[in-house]
């Protein structure tokens, strides 16, 4: 389908292999980025679960945090999941480290406590944007070591709750939740992100576009 | 272990926590795919793994090549070593018990490290029986020579598989020979008919759901790293070819000359696997690998890998 976006996954470290089975399960051909040189021609990158200080560390040497920004200027849109939604996030506290300010959010890391912590829920409140074809307003959500968005700036959109706190949400064309949505079967999430992505496929057929 | 205490320590606890699922258990190792777990002994060397990139540390006792060097009886490592680890890094934190050791694990369940490996390179503390995974909350992780052993471990309520290889060796050729064995034995098992898989099972030593559905999926139902032996970017590198989806590197970064950049230099060489380009770039600044070992001049009663099958 000529709509279809171009759609990467970060394969650095952590849970690239379940967000590509997720998107192909979305119809959608997904490439595995590693290097910057991977994203040109790419319509949308998702950041997935892992350890967000290994993956600093590895980015360091091959310049793919000032890809991702420049990706993201160029109108990429960008879907962050748990780790992913740490690096994409204005600032991280416990502790502190660097992030790519993408997304006007604090985030606070393992803020559940540790893996005996983890677990399961469904969204308390979603977004009419992400109920399901068949008016489905329950989401399953996957919390492993999950960290806590603790502040969100105004221009960011609250797209799904769970224990009081905002799990999704969205600031233009970046996405982010602190569960694993590629944990579930459950596919509007990344059906979701996809819309998100195809905005700027949109741009690329027609230029004249702002 | 009585019913009673099996059920607190499985399902929801005082502490108003739900019971552990599958998913939960196996999800934070599919959130440590493509990284490397470092074997640490104390917090100054958990700080080096963590900032070398290691996605989570495992603690123990003592580094697998002075297990061997040493002798005697490898336990569990000490309490307070490990809370130490725990308050120093960020990232997860294993540790291993002795093979059958239940209250070994059960107490590293009440300290709330993150992942345990019933691991071989302890001494065995129950030479015919393992933990009953299943009665954790915390995920287990197990070595396995084969697919057979790989099962039973997985029967047993283990969430991720880790080759044995030969611990504490510095010699890549038994990991080399577990992961091929496991990975030849699953694609074995993805030819045959439905009628042939319950002697394949027998065979194996494997329960028959298990054998079934690794028959049908071409793929363990848990994740599959690599460990025992791994001293070099090349043999990270290696194993990841060979289809690991992670490494545990132990004795190889501790006992090297040079710690910080042999850690760091495995960590790339675990995400870029495939390019040997970037494996020689992060090859060629490091310095003395550990010493190694021949396998074939060992005595059996040396080996790691026969211990818990």
């Amino acid at each position: 389908m000529a709509s279809d976006p171009a759609i990467g996954v970060l394969a650095l470290q952590g849970d690239y292999a379940a967000h590509a089975r997720t998107l192909s399960a979305c119809g959608v051909e997904v490439r595995e980025v590693r290097k910057p040189v991977q994203l040109a021609e790419l319509d949308g990158l998702v950041l997935p679960g892992g350890e967000t200080t290994a993956l600093l560390k590895i980015m360091e040497n091959t310049g793919m945090e000032e890809a991702l920004v420049a990706f993201h200027a160029g109108g990429g849109a960008l879907f962050g999941t748990c780790a992913g939604m740490i690096l994409l996030a204005g600032k991280v506290c416990s502790p502190a480290q660097r992030s790519l300010g993408l997304v006007d959010i604090d985030v606070e890391r393992n803020a559940y406590g540790r893996q005996i912590d983890s677990f399961e829920s469904v969204a308390e409140w979603l977004a009419p944007d992400l109920a399901g074809e068949d008016g489905e307003t329950s989401l399953p959500l996957v919390f492993i070591r999950a960290p806590r968005l603790v502040r969100s700036g105004k221009d960011v959109q609250p797209l799904a709750r769970c224990r009081g706190d905002v799990v999704l949400a969205r600031q233009g064309r970046v996405l982010v939740a602190s569960f694993h949505p590629e944990m579930s079967s459950d596919l509007r999430v990344h059906r979701f992100f996809l819309k998100l992505a195809r905005q700027k496929n949109k741009g690329r057929l027609s230029p004249a576009g702002p | 272990m009585n019913e009673s205490t099996k059920k607190s320590m499985a399902g929801a606890d005082g502490n108003g926590r739900p019971a552990a699922t599958l998913r939960l258990k196996t999800g934070l190792a599919e959130m440590l795919k493509g990284g490397v777990i470092m074997d640490v002994t104390v917090a100054d060397q958990a700080k080096i793994a963590e900032d070398a990139g290691a996605v989570a540390v495992m603690a123990l006792e003592r580094v697998p090549s002075d297990i061997r060097k040493d002798g005697g009886v490898a336990r569990m490592s000490d309490i307070s070593k490990i809370r130490e680890i725990m308050k120093c890094v960020s990232i997860p934190v294993m540790a291993k018990v002795r093979i059958g050791h239940f209250a070994e694990a059960q107490i590293l369940q009440a300290l709330g490290v993150d992942y345990i490996d019933e691991s071989e390179v302890l001494t065995p503390a129950d030479e015919s029986h393992h933990v009953d995974k299943h009665a954790f909350k915390v995920p287990f992780v197990c070595g396995a020579r084969d697919l057979g052993e790989a099962l039973r471990r997985i029967g047993e309520g283990a969430c991720m598989i880790r080759t044995k290889g030969e611990a504490g060796s510095g010699n890549i050729v038994e990991a080399v020979r577990h992961m091929r064995t496991v990975m030849g034995h699953i694609r074995r098992l993805t030819i045959l008919g439905d009628e042939e898989l319950m002697t394949e099972a027998r065979e194996l030593g494997a329960p028959f759901e298990l054998v079934r559905m690794v028959a049908r999926s071409g793929s363990l139902p848990v994740p599959n790293f690599a460990a025992g032996g791994i001293a070099t970017p090349a043999d990270a590198s290696l194993m990841m070819q060979l289809g690991a989806e992670s490494i545990f590197v132990g004795s190889g970064i501790f006992k090297s000359s040079d710690p910080a950049n042999r850690a760091r230099a495995i960590v790339e060489a675990t995400t870029h696997y495939q390019d040997p380009e970037i494996l020689v770039k992060v090859s060629e600044q490091l310095t003395e690998a550990m010493p190694g070992l021949d396998i074939r001049a060992m005595d059996e009663k040396d080996l790691m890998q026969t211990r818990g099958i």
